[in-house]
């Protein structure tokens, strides 16, 4: 008996063998690729620089390891039998031997699974009580975290000190560690804050109050973004932390205690834009220290300068830019949630001005 | 030899039908409760709405192809994702397994219908209803004289973020109540699928003598019931929210949004084994006819297909590993997690042990199962990946779970889908599809598969998170994204062949008779198509594969029973 | 010449073949998934039960509703005795238990409408005042919405049987309802447990 005629079956074999060749050519290019791309990534979870991040390292390279060991035994077999036993025009007479099970077969692959799933789980749960279930050490340094649509909030309760957007903290000497903690929540929505070389993402949840900690080792800027949809603008909710030296981060530190500038003698347009800025409905929003500038709604503007970047990371913190943002703050993070003030040129020319004056 | 012959009193050629006016025909199928027709019409459903959201994701993908693109904006990017993943899991994952399980279950038992074909009847339309509903949100939502909203909360609606502060308007309402009618409809059908397995069986067709796609049917049916109430509950609870100024999930009220989210998980997490036990069963009846030998390790497969019923019903929060529910409560899913992967992996490996010393037949059911079994294993390890809960506080909310998912969802199900397509078309119309056509389908689908697929875990390994509408360049990201985005372009032309191959076949395909697979299920004993009645004489069974007792009278499987 | 009617391997005398009435199996997958949904509110209430932030609480304005949970678990009994009347051919005696049952039924819904009527008007809860009303009013008010529907059914069939539609042959699907009220009562049993004995 034979439904199919001969040549479409050597056609299928055939083409089978070739699909393995190009698959095997596809692996080698896509990992040479792969080589490339991951070093020149900035937030590349197998890059870790800190304990979280390292200790999440290893447990994915074991059960990489794993997984890669059962595709190719599982998948191994599967092509062997596939092409093993396919049907020839030679046997096609009668039908193959009739086998029902076996109850030893079956039994070995369900204990070795078993024995797998079992090494996997102790494995994981020795990295989970590692990052969660340890005590919060004397020397750690906290930083509070607020989730914003679409802003970051920092709070260092016990410097006294509101930032927003760009996260300070002192890296940590493996040798006298000072890791930092950070205590979230959220002031709207659900957000997740994810720098992949630093730690897994904890996510920020409103009237829910989350812990993680972080201990770079390396002074640098570390990346990351928001990683629960939040709402309209959640693609641009990134994340700046800047690790620095302890001498470093004691004179930025300094900097941001200091209150705002309220002097600018020989700039008449930083002056006058100051009285704008206070007579606007800028103040509902934004908080200066030391003016009548209260508003928690928005980021601190207290000590904007000393930021690389505006609206959550997404763009440079630049005269030009920040003009133009407040401007029309939808032209630039469309769905973004501080609106379009509607002043004239002069007005938007001082408080720029202003602004970029505060240090 | 393959000669099943014709049940007595039936003539089995392919008479030409006579032309009726096509009002008459359409009044027909809109008040039909036959199995055959109302399962016809689920699959068509949702055929349609594969392509729609099938243009969705093409849209996202062109906006994604480079950074900080200017295709979409954020705002239709947002409805975008939220309309894809609410209409594929809804109004094409589900319908597409109901559909061919109404179609298939009765005849395979040797039934003349399902146990209550009015519900049948209804539990589709309300379902079609709903789809219908959420669409109409582009034009409704936010009243017919400004333009129109759909959803854009995700189509896992976390809480807050669809509260009315957060999501005014009532884009978020037809989400929820399409989704809850839809929910309806589901549970209508799963009653009908368990009475009809109960109590409708054929004479001599014990429960260990059921196909195993009707055991499947009846375990997923089963999990229906436990898994669309709690959504259903959720979405009361919402709505009230929203309407009737509750606190369920306010949490300026002292509510909690994490309560959504194991209320939505609970749903979620289950659902998805509602959709893949289906894919099993199309598996299950699929490789043993072209491997000519019966299934390995039947009991164990029916005990394997329970215990992941079970079990998936203890798994959810792992899909909220970072959510900040303790260290206990991780490790607890963890474990249940990897747990499950055992009954999976036994699959596996029975489907391994039937093909091993068969023959194997690559026609294009065939071929799209052996894209399933590669494919699902690998969505099976990267979901052990996943299940380890540090691996997965890198690893969740990136575009490695949405490869994960699509490579269960696509490469698993759609698959598996696809292979009863060609499967059981020839009983559904009489004739054959083509296969040279069934091959394009099936090259160009896997190409574009796994371009886009295989590529997607690494922008997910680089950091780059999900539901964004666009992103920073010099992440790394660039390159993989263009590739991931090019794949698409190959998935669709797939399809277009497929349909095209659907339509072509039905006027022109070789005429199939009863038992064009030399199978062994009862479904292959009656005509292509069957009559309405679907057996002039309701059969009487005495083995798993009656039509192998028949065709082999020598050596039945009643011998070995 | 042979076909899957008529098998002619000698085959063992089987048991006569008896599947399940369709009707019970299928009362009991609704019942199973309207007891998923319950549950989920019930969860609801237990996970918030002390975590108002205002208002009233359960100890405050709740009392124990024990004439209105003894007719719902009454009407239970009655609506056995309905079936187990209709069972025997005794039409007359159907027709009045299921009256019976009605009543009792309507006399619960009363209860639980006076209740409602008490707390809103005289204690101030609403659905919308804190938790505690959000879960209070959700559940009960699901459950009623429930027992209303129980009660046009079974007045549906008391009027088909009072009007002598109602035979013998009718009694599986008499069950059929019968089993859907039996489960109304007994998520009551839990709501009441949960609300009004472990919520004060």
């Amino acid at each position: 008996m034979s439904l199919f005629p001969k040549q479409e079956m050597t056609a299928n074999c055939r083409v089978s063998h070739g699909h393995r060749r190009n698959l095997l050519v596809a692996m080698c290019a896509s990992s040479l690729l792969a080589e490339t791309a991951f070093a020149q990534s900035p937030t590349n979870i197998f890059d870790p620089a800190a304990t979280p991040a390292h200790s999440i390292f290893d447990l994915s390279m074991l059960v990489l390891a794993v997984t890669l060991v059962i595709f190719l035994v599982v998948g191994g077999l599967l092509l062997y039998a596939l092409i093993r036993y396919r049907h020839r025009p030679e046997n096609a007479d009668r039908e193959p031997a009739q086998v029902y099970g076996s109850n030893q077969i079956e039994l070995s692959w369900t204990v070795i699974p078993i024995l797998i799933v079992v090494t996997l789980f102790l494995s994981t749960t020795r990295v989970i009580m590692g990052t969660q279930a340890i005590p919060t050490p004397e020397s750690a340094f906290n930083v509070t975290v607020i989730g914003h649509q679409f802003w970051w909030e920092y709070r260092y309760p016990k410097q006294g000190i509101v930032t927003a957007n760009e996260l300070h903290i002192p890296i940590s000497d493996p040798a006298h560690p000072t890791p930092t903690y950070l205590t979230m929540s959220s002031a709207d929505t659900d957000h997740s804050f994810w720098v992949p070389r630093l730690a897994g993402k904890t996510d920020v949840i409103p009237n829910k109050i989350n812990t993680m900690w972080i201990d770079p080792q390396q002074p640098g800027l570390y990346l990351g973004q928001c990683a629960q949809y939040c709402g309209t603008q959640h693609a641009k909710m990134l994340l700046r932390v800047y690790a620095q030296t302890p001498a470093d981060f004691a004179v930025w530190l300094n900097q941001q205690r200091q209150p705002a500038v309220q002097k600018f003698s020989g700039n008449p347009a930083a002056a006058e834009g100051q009285a704008v800025f206070m007579h606007n409905a800028c103040i509902n929003c934004h908080a200066i220290s030391g003016t009548v500038s209260t508003g928690r709604f928005g980021p601190d503007l207290t000590h904007l300068p000393s930021r690389e970047t505006i609206a959550s990371g997404s763009i440079q913190n630049t005269p030009e830019n920040l003009r133009k943002w407040i401007d029309d703050p939808n032209s630039m993070k469309p769905g973004c949630l501080m609106p379009a003030m509607h002043l004239n040129d002069h007005d938007l020319d001082v408080i720029t001005a202003y602004l970029t004056q505060l240090r | 030899m393959s000669t099943t012959h014709a049940v007595e009193g039936i003539d089995g050629t392919l008479a030409l039908q006579q032309s009726r006016p096509p009002l008459s025909v359409v009044h027909e199928w809109l008040t039909t409760v036959d199995h055959k027709k109302i399962g016809l019409m689920y699959i068509t459903y949702a055929l349609m709405f594969l392509i729609i959201g099938g243009v969705e994701a093409t849209l996202m993908r062109i906006q994604l192809a480079v950074p900080h693109n200017h295709f979409v904006s954020p705002q239709v990017f947002n409805q975008l994702f939220t309309m894809h993943g609410t209409t594929m899991i809804f109004f094409v994952a589900m319908p597409i397994v109901f559909g061919w399980g109404n179609y298939l279950v009765p005849l395979m038992i040797g039934a003349r219908d399902m146990a209550f074909p009015r519900l049948n009847a209804f539990s589709f339309w309300v379902s079609a209803f709903a789809g219908v509903l959420l669409y109409f949100s582009y034009l409704g939502a936010s009243g017919l004289y400004a333009a129109g909203s759909a959803p854009d909360v995700g189509w896992f609606a976390y809480a807050p973020l669809t509260a009315r502060v957060f999501s005014p308007g009532h884009s978020t309402d037809y989400w929820t109540l399409a989704v809850f009618l839809s929910g309806v409809g589901s549970i209508g059908t799963a009653l009908n699928f368990v009475t009809t397995i109960i109590c409708m069986r054929c004479k001599g067709m014990k429960m260990s003598r059921m196909p195993l796609l009707a055991w499947l049917y009846l375990v997923m049916s089963g999990l229906v019931f436990v898994t669309i109430s709690p959504l259903t509950a959720a979405q009361i609870m919402l709505t009230m929210d929203r309407y009737l100024g509750s606190h369920f999930f306010d949490t300026q009220a002292g509510g909690s949004a994490v309560l959504w989210m194991h209320f939505f998980w609970i749903f979620g997490h289950p659902e998805v084994y509602v959709l893949i036990l289906p894919s099993f069963a199309f598996i299950n009846e699929i490789v043993p006819v072209f491997s000519r030998k019966a299934i390995f390790g039947y009991p164990t497969m029916v005990a394997a297909s329970v215990g992941i019923g079970f079990i998936s019903t203890s798994v959810w929060a792992h899909h909220m590993f970072s959510v900040g529910m303790g260290a206990a409560a991780n490790t607890f899913f963890v474990f249940a997690t990897m747990v499950i992967s055992v009954p999976t992996g036994m699959k596996i490996f029975n489907w391994l042990a039937t093909i091993w010393g068969g023959k194997v037949i690559f026609a294009s059911p065939m071929l799209f199962c052996v894209g399933f079994l590669f494919q699902f294993l690998i969505a099976g390890l990267t979901g052990i990946m996943l299940g380890a809960a540090p691996f997965d506080w890198q690893l969740t909310n990136s575009y490695f779970v949405v490869a994960h998912f699509h490579y269960v969802i696509v490469g698993g199900i759609l698959f598996a889908v696809f292979a009863a397509f060609y499967y059981w078309y020839p009983k559904v119309t009489g004739r054959m599809m083509s296969e040279t056509l069934g091959k394009w389908h099936f090259w160009l689908f896997v190409i574009g598969f796994h371009l886009t697929f295989d590529f997607m875990h690494i922008p997910g390994l680089l950091g780059m998170p999900r539901r964004i509408y666009t992103y920073e360049a010099g992440r790394g990201w660039e390159g993989w994204n263009i590739i991931v985005s090019i794949g698409a372009i190959f998935q669709a032309l797939g399809l277009l062949v497929f349909v095209y191959n659907l339509i072509q076949s039905y006027f022109k395909g070789k005429e199939a008779g009863h038992d064009p697979w030399d199978a062994w299920t009862l479904e292959w004993s009656t005509t292509s198509p069957p009559p309405d009645y679907n057996f002039a004489v309701l059969p009487t069974v005495n083995s798993r594969r009656p039509l192998w007792d028949l065709k082999h009278p020598e050596d039945p499987d009643s011998d070995y029973e | 010449m042979r076909d899957a009617a008529t098998i002619s391997i000698a085959a063992p005398q089987e048991a006569p073949w008896r599947l399940p009435y369709r009707g019970t199996v299928g009362m009991v997958c609704l019942i199973v998934a309207e007891s998923a949904i319950f549950l989920i509110f019930v969860v609801a209430y237990i996970f918030y039960i002390g975590k108002s932030l205002t208002g009233p609480t359960p100890a405050q304005v709740l009392e124990l509703p024990i004439f209105g949970t003894a007719c719902l678990l009454s009407s239970s009994v009655t609506v056995h005795f309905a079936v187990a009347a209709l069972r025997k051919g005794k039409l007359r005696g159907c027709t009045g238990w299921l009256a019976g049952t009605v009543l009792l039924g309507s006399i619960f819904l009363i209860t639980t409408a006076r209740e409602w009527y008490h707390l809103i008007y005289d204690e101030g809860l609403t659905i919308q005042t804190n938790l505690f009303g959000t879960t209070y009013y959700s559940l009960v008010g699901l459950h009623a919405t429930h027992v209303v529907v129980g009660l046009v059914m079974l007045l549906l069939a008391f009027g088909f049987s009072l009007f002598g539609f109602v035979t013998e042959a009718h009694s599986e699907r008499l069950e059929t309802l019968s089993l859907y009220w039996h489960f109304v009562d007994a998520v009551w049993v839990v709501v009441f447990t949960v609300v009004y004995v472990l919520g004060r």
